[in-house]
């Protein structure tokens, strides 16, 4: 990579060259769209949310947090009927609507104790609904796991590959053409995956893969682009340094976050007293520079059938340096066969 | 006879899988979660041969080999085709010694004692404890309802009579060594791209990866590699803690997990983890496969005279499970279990404590045992590393 290398720290003349919006929901004028839940406490709904009645806050209710907002809107979902696209219920945490999506995000994905793969099918299809051009490095997985799970949900991986929404790359089968097929290599574009037999470890061919991909064409209409990877981890286990995986992510990151205006999400695994301390420094590296992280965990005290987990959802408003602390929510969750059910800690329907 | 049962068993091996395969995303359980007699099954049964298993060794490679035995004794009775890898013994011996499966009548008349035993129980009406009558009774080793699997008897091999319908392939590395001295493997150990290369040749010449259209008989290769990563195979993760090459076990999964997915066959690999000091090794390999079962065997260890396991062998770890096609996986209630190795049957039950009776029993070692036992209940993939969130 002979340009120069844009510097990677946060400071606020790089921020505002990435030009990332401003999270103050008044500023896109849908305040009342979408209550934010993480304003203070003690301040009432501005609007009620479509479907279900509002109840006034219960005391209980300020101080666990527990909106009846969430409460009602799940008996919205039911009411509603057939499946949902995707985790309705993760929509409205997020705050997040296929309608709208924002732009220029850098989502983490990580799981600990557990797997954090349906967080990965839940963007694949809220993206493919928003009509965003999608790029998805799918490495641990065949393409028909992600087909079969994504029809569950609503979406056609198969209708979206021809249409020309969804630029898939099948990690599996990329790295057996690479091994196994002697003639490729001589024909057409060299294989993105080409770190693994070769001797030099940087990622340049996955990131021209991907520049290729996402790059408008004049005749594409979708919205803006958006880079999925699914897992990171995996590049390190095939022999990519850390550097290398995150010089990948940054220059990702400039040209789909900042100069396409899309939006960028990354699944990685981490354990907590992990010996494998190049997945850790690959995956502290990316907290630190991501906009929102989704941190999912299996429960400290075990496997239960009722509560699979936790999901810690973390806005980084602090890199908006505006002096305000990151926002900070913990959910639990139970995995169903076409839906994720999230409440609140303590609250799951096995106990109440 | 042999041919006849050869048939049949061919036969409701490929019936039960192309059920399985019209079901489309229906998920089963996994080794760990049933009687290992069954195991060999199990990977079958998910409706994707495509699965790749891990077993991690336990101490001294005994039970792992027995379960490895399983696998293949299983695909000889189902009549598929069988691929067997391994840098220590010639896979001509290890086809030898495979248990030769237990025949119908001799399967009734064990089931018969166990149900025999049970309903004895059953007629007594507890009188001290008479609020637990109503439970239901525990099972001790899970069974299903649907016959799915084969029994083995251990004392016995298995007839060549049975063997000689089956096309197996075979690697043994230091015959492939003096046949091919030299040859080209990129960035890779070279004894795993060998194997690599053999595994992808058998795979497309015998049209497992449906690159043969005429072949209307679809058939499951089942591939057993044997103490993968060990320092026979050219590697030397196991024997010092910062190996030449970390990668190449982790490119030989990945590149295998491809070879897999596309086609129809289903891979154990047993790997000696105990043997190998970089853990971070270890976490990828699980990461990477889609079954990881470890053995812990009581062998010379202290446990073996430790009154809480006398019944037992050794103990089973399930650390994953395949999660394939489906946002959830299949998981069992059953997370603490253990083997023992009858005369004749390799079975995995639930781990129960036995009764305390002794009053002999000192303090210091009840709440030894007491911490061992909290220790292992550990979910798949979810360790209670949090022993203190438990207590009171």
């Amino acid at each position: 990579m002979g340009e120069d290398k844009p510097c990677s720290r946060m400071n606020p003349t790089h921020r505002e060259a990435l030009e990332l919006p401003s999270r103050n929901p008044t500023a896109d004028g849908n305040a009342g769209h979408n209550p934010d839940w993480t304003r203070s406490r003690g301040e009432a709904n501005p609007a009620p949310p479509a479907g279900g009645a509002i109840r006034p806050r219960s005391a209980h209710a300020r101080r666990y947090n527990t909106s009846p907002l969430l409460r009602s809107l799940k008996t919205a979902c039911s009411l509603r009927g057939g499946s949902p696209a995707m985790f309705a219920e993760l929509n409205e945490l997020l705050n997040a609507s296929p309608q709208r999506p924002e732009t220029g995000k850098f989502t983490l994905l990580r799981d600990t104790r557990t797997d954090g793969s349906f967080l990965v099918h839940h963007f694949l299809s809220f993206y493919l609904r928003a009509g965003c051009k999608v790029c998805f490095v799918a490495l641990l997985q065949s393409f028909s796991h992600y087909n079969i799970i994504a029809q569950k949900l609503g979406v056609s991986l198969t209708a979206a590959e021809e249409r020309g929404q969804l630029v898939f790359l099948e990690g599996l089968k990329s790295c057996l053409d690479l091994w196994f097929g002697e003639q490729e290599e001589q024909s057409g574009k060299p294989s993105p995956l080409q770190f693994i037999s070769k001797s030099t470890s940087d990622l340049k061919a996955l990131f021209d893969f991907v520049q290729v991909s996402l790059t408008p064409a004049s005749s594409d209409s979708w919205k803006g682009p958006v880079l999925l990877v699914d897992d990171l981890s995996v590049l390190l286990s095939l022999g990519a340094t850390p550097v290398a995986v995150l010089d990948f992510i940054h220059y990702c990151r400039v040209v789909v976050c900042s100069q396409l205006k899309g939006n960028i999400v990354v699944l990685v695994h981490s354990n907590e007293d992990s010996e494998d301390e190049e997945n850790e420094l690959v995956v502290n590296s990316l907290c630190h520079h991501s906009d929102l992280i989704l941190w999912v965990e299996g429960l400290a005290t075990g496997f239960c059938k009722d509560v699979h987990g936790q999901i810690k959802i973390t806005r980084r408003v602090s890199l908006e340096l505006t002096g305000e602390q990151d926002v900070v929510q913990i959910y639990q969750y139970k995995i169903q066969d076409k839906n994720v059910t999230f409440f609140a800690r303590g609250l799951s329907a096995a106990v109440l | 006879m042999a041919a006849a049962a050869g048939g049949a068993a061919r036969g409701r091996g490929a019936t039960s899988f192309q059920r399985k395969a019209a079901a489309g995303s229906r998920l089963a359980t996994v080794a760990g979660t049933r009687p290992s007699v069954r195991h060999g099954q199990l990977l079958l049964s998910s409706g994707l041969p495509s699965l790749d298993c891990v077993l991690e060794e336990d101490k001294y490679g005994f039970y792992s080999s027995l379960l490895f035995k399983y696998f293949l004794a299983e695909g000889v009775v189902c009549g598929h085709d069988l691929f067997v890898a391994s840098a220590k013994e010639h896979p001509d011996s290890i086809l030898k010694e495979l248990p030769a499966p237990l025949l119908d009548e001799q399967r009734n008349e064990l089931g018969e004692e166990a149900t025999a035993v049970k309903s004895e129980d059953f007629q007594d009406s507890m009188k001290i404890a008479w609020r637990y009558q109503n439970l239901p009774k525990m099972e001790a080793s899970p069974t299903t309802s649907t016959k799915f699997g084969h029994y083995y008897d251990l004392s016995k091999t298995m007839s060549p009579e049975l063997f000689q319908p089956i096309k197996w392939h075979s690697f043994y590395l230091p015959e492939e060594l003096s046949l091919q001295p030299t040859v080209k493997t990129r960035s890779m150990n070279s004894a795993y791209g060998r194997l690599l290369l053999s595994i992808q040749r058998i795979i497309s010449q015998e049209g497992f990866d449906g690159s043969d259209p005429q072949k209307k008989q679809k058939n499951i290769l089942r591939i057993g590699i044997q103490s993968l990563g060990s320092l026979l195979w050219g590697d030397d993760i196991c024997c010092s803690d910062t190996p030449e090459d970390i990668h190449s076990l982790t490119k030989f999964l990945y590149v295998l997990r491809g070879l897999l997915r596309k086609s129809l066959s289903a891979c154990v690999i047993t790997i000696p983890a105990h043997l190998i000091e970089n853990k971070a090794i270890m976490e990828r390999v699980t990461n990477l496969s889609d079954t990881v079962v470890g053995l812990e065997s009581f062998i010379g260890s202290e446990r073996e005279t430790n009154p809480l396991y006398k019944d037992y062998h050794g103990l089973v770890h399930v650390r994953r499970i395949p999660q394939l096609n489906s946002l959830i996986c299949d998981v069992s209630d059953m997370k603490d279990l253990a083997f023992r190795l009858k005369r004749k049957l390799f079975t995995i039950e639930r781990l129960h404590l036995p009764p305390d009776l002794s009053d002999t029993v000192s303090r210091t070692s009840k709440q030894e045992l007491a911490g061992s036992a909290k220790l292992l209940s550990s979910g798949c993939g979810a360790m209670a590393i949090g022993k203190k969130h438990l207590d009171f």
